[in-house]
């Protein structure tokens, strides 16, 4: 028998706004009550008083190179167990959703590991859905690799061939960040890479400039990955990559997503502001996160390297190199409410805006437009009327109470959030 | 008839609901005595189910024994269309009561036969013993319901024909653009509300101020469908300062001089008749 629930007593962020409203859910969806109540002429079986939280649709990563100790580049690794438990451990920072990514790596490596990683459904039994494979590189230029190894780094003489013969296939892959300016990049892989097989193209790790960076969007790609790192700075007379944001010869339909990791290591906060003034729709928090995220202070494995943890700093054991990020999503989105709060100089509406508008542009960052990139934002990344029922609930900072994955409790920060406490008589 | 005069909108719905809520409450319903209520749309009543609301969320009103009929839906305009009297009612009022959805009954503009529609929900009202308090607002042409000018007033539930003023009234709901609002409605008759054992009207603002003069100072009209209460035995009619503008000030003086014995028909302990 499936059961009809009711969540009342709630914040929903729902069509942009916080409104007061219940989440009705069946079958691990997201449902309309007015039609059930007028077509069905039934109530719910089971309400639950959710205490005033504030719920949002459960948070989407699209670049987290491993976390909880796992490195997803990792040949010795790579296992589903191993995926799945990062997957469940992820529910407690509010991840319902992710992109398992892998750095840099040797042909061997991409042919032993991408097959293994396969998408997969969420659920409270195995967390967080898997959302295919970004594919961070080789195809990077060897003066923006960051933390990726020289050594592996290739070039597309051979256009798509070349790809296919690193990679092997591109069956379980949704993102792929390559270098635009690399030898047939914009004439030949990256159209294929959107026609025929179906990727997100995510430009990075790129000495582009705003034109060539232009010719790839027209070419199909749509992501421009951790925007400010690894790319050529924006300069006055070369915007480079960060001109995206605001270039005209792109169609207005055309919309430019960017990653941005807000650890408050990787951008500042007036980076932040400058990106979301210019380009709110765009903005995509991701983690970028090391395998040290959710672990204490360390060095620990990444793709061919060891990394250093301290504070909230992680780089290339050895040197000052970022290598990424040990924020999760749920830092990510709470630092970016701050950033917009530490710019509003309106004093007299900044605790309206702080308690509405931030709060809801933070967590679109982290749900709707990483959907949106993916093109899945109807089922996922929002809490419209037939979307998977992938939720979280926040309280008034943002912390994670609890997080929902196709309507059942995958993770609850107390007892007092589980659904047993929370259960109300039913009013049958 | 009773006629209230409050002081302004707030008061005029705080009022209807707390007469509907004393109805509801001394009539003590039970699963073998349910109570009837007929119920309006529109911006008057708004306020009145914000305040019902506010009682059953307070819990000193339960609609777990309460049958509801709607006046009216639109012809045409599926349920779930954000202009429809279903969409209306379950914003305003039943997402957030305790209704059984089987007792709620509104017209079905999009039956697949209209005459039928109606002539069923004539049949469920009768089913269910005829309605206990009808709860109505008037249009500044003085319908009630749908009921037109130059409606019958011995007229059952049918298909209207919305007049012009009322299809220009409603073009604000509707992207101001004029063709997009519905031409015909299905709504019950002056005779189905002359039916009921009690007839509720609030009346708010100088838009109806006109209405109510015709209504209650002037005879029964069917021009001024809403007139036909003057024939009804226990009519109450609620209304603030600006709706009594074309009064005499004479009515306003007599009702006025009322208001001690009308605001006992509230008060919660059952001294009233």
């Amino acid at each position: 028998m499936t059961l009809l629930y009711r969540f009342y007593n709630c914040t929903l962020v729902r069509d942009h706004a916080l409104i007061q409203d219940d989440l009705w859910i069946r079958n691990g969806k997201i449902i309309n009550p007015e039609k059930i109540f007028f077509s069905e002429k039934t109530r719910a079986d089971i309400e639950y008083d959710c205490q005033g939280a504030l719920i949002a649709p459960g948070y989407i990563d699209l670049q987290i190179n491993g976390a909880f100790g796992h490195d997803f580049s990792s040949a010795d690794e790579a296992s589903e167990e191993m995926l799945i438990k990062v997957a469940k451990l992820l529910t407690s920072h509010g991840v319902t959703a992710f992109v398992p990514t892998i750095v840099s790596s040797l042909p061997e490596t991409y042919q032993e590991v991408l097959p293994i990683y396969k998408r997969r459904a969420g659920s409270a039994k195995d967390g967080a859905t898997i959302l295919g494979i970004h594919i961070e590189g080789p195809f990077i230029a060897e003066n923006k690799r960051g933390a990726h190894r020289t050594d592996f780094l290739r070039k597309s003489e051979c256009g798509i061939e070349d790809l296919k013969t690193c990679y092997g296939s591109f069956e379980n892959v949704s993102i792929i960040t390559l270098a635009p300016e690399l030898p047939n990049m914009v004439e030949n892989v990256i159209p294929e890479l959107v026609a025929r097989h179906d990727l997100v193209v995510s430009l990075g790790h790129s000495t582009a400039t705003l034109d060539c960076g232009e010719r790839a969007i027209l070419a199909g790609a749509r992501f421009i990955t951790h925007l400010f790192n690894a790319m050529l700075p924006f300069h006055h007379r070369d915007p480079g990559l960060v001109g995206l944001l605001t270039t005209h010869p792109l169609p207005a339909t055309t919309i430019v997503y960017y990653g941005l990791i807000v650890d408050t290591v990787h951008t500042h906060s007036a980076a932040v502001r400058l990106a979301h003034r210019v380009h709110p729709h765009g903005l995509v928090l991701v983690t970028d996160a090391v395998p040290a995220l959710g672990f204490p202070d360390g060095t620990y494995h990444m793709g061919a390297h060891e990394i250093v943890v301290n504070g909230k700093r992680a780089t290339i054991a050895g040197t000052e190199t970022l290598c990424g990020s040990i924020a999760s999503l749920a830092e990510c989105v709470q630092y970016m409410r701050q950033a917009l709060l530490d710019g509003e100089t309106n004093k007299e509406i900044i605790n309206e805006k702080d308690s509405t508008q931030f709060v809801v542009e933070s967590i679109e960052a982290a749900t709707l437009h990483p959907a949106q990139v993916l093109h899945i934002e109807n089922q996922k990344g929002t809490l419209s009327f037939g979307a998977d029922a992938d939720f979280i609930f926040l309280d008034k900072s943002l912390n994670i109470l609890s997080t929902f994955i196709a309507g059942e409790q995958a993770w609850t920060v107390t007892d007092q959030w589980s659904i047993d406490n929370l259960q109300t008589k039913s009013s049958q | 008839m009773r006629l209230i005069i409050t002081k302004d909108y707030s008061t005029v719905s705080e009022w209807g609901a707390k007469y509907i809520k004393k109805r509801i409450n001394d009539f003590k319903p039970s699963a073998d005595r349910l109570f009837i209520l007929g119920l309006p749309t529109g911006s008057t009543p708004i306020g009145t189910y914000k305040k019902l609301v506010e009682f059953v969320q307070a819990k000193e009103l339960s609609f777990k024994y309460v049958v509801t009929f709607n006046m009216d839906e639109y012809v045409g305009l599926p349920k779930d269309h954000p202009e429809s009297y279903h969409s209306f009612m379950w914003k305003h009022l039943f997402k957030h009561i305790d209704i059984d959805p089987n007792n709620v009954h509104i017209l079905n503009g999009s039956a697949p036969d209209l005459i039928a529609e109606c002539e069923q929900y004539e049949q469920a009202i009768r089913d269910h013993g005829g309605i206990d308090l009808f709860v109505g607002g008037i249009g500044p042409d003085g319908h009630i319901a749908f009921n037109e000018p130059g409606s019958s007033l011995a007229s059952r539930t049918r298909i209207k024909s919305l007049a012009q003023d009322t299809i220009a009234a409603n073009a604000r709901f509707f992207n101001n653009d004029i063709n997009q609002v519905p031409k015909c409605a299905l709504t019950v008759g002056v005779g189905t509300v002359m039916d009921a054992r009690e007839v509720m009207v609030l009346i708010s603002g100088a838009s109806k101020a006109i209405a109510l003069h015709m209504a209650i100072e002037a005879g029964m009209n069917h021009m001024w469908t809403v007139s036909a209460l003057q024939n009804h035995p226990k009519f109450l009619c609620i209304c603030d300062e600006d709706a009594t503008l074309e009064l005499k000030v004479k009515t306003v003086k007599y009702f006025k001089g009322l208001m001690g014995v009308h605001n006992k028909s509230i008060e919660e302990d059952n001294n009233s008749s």
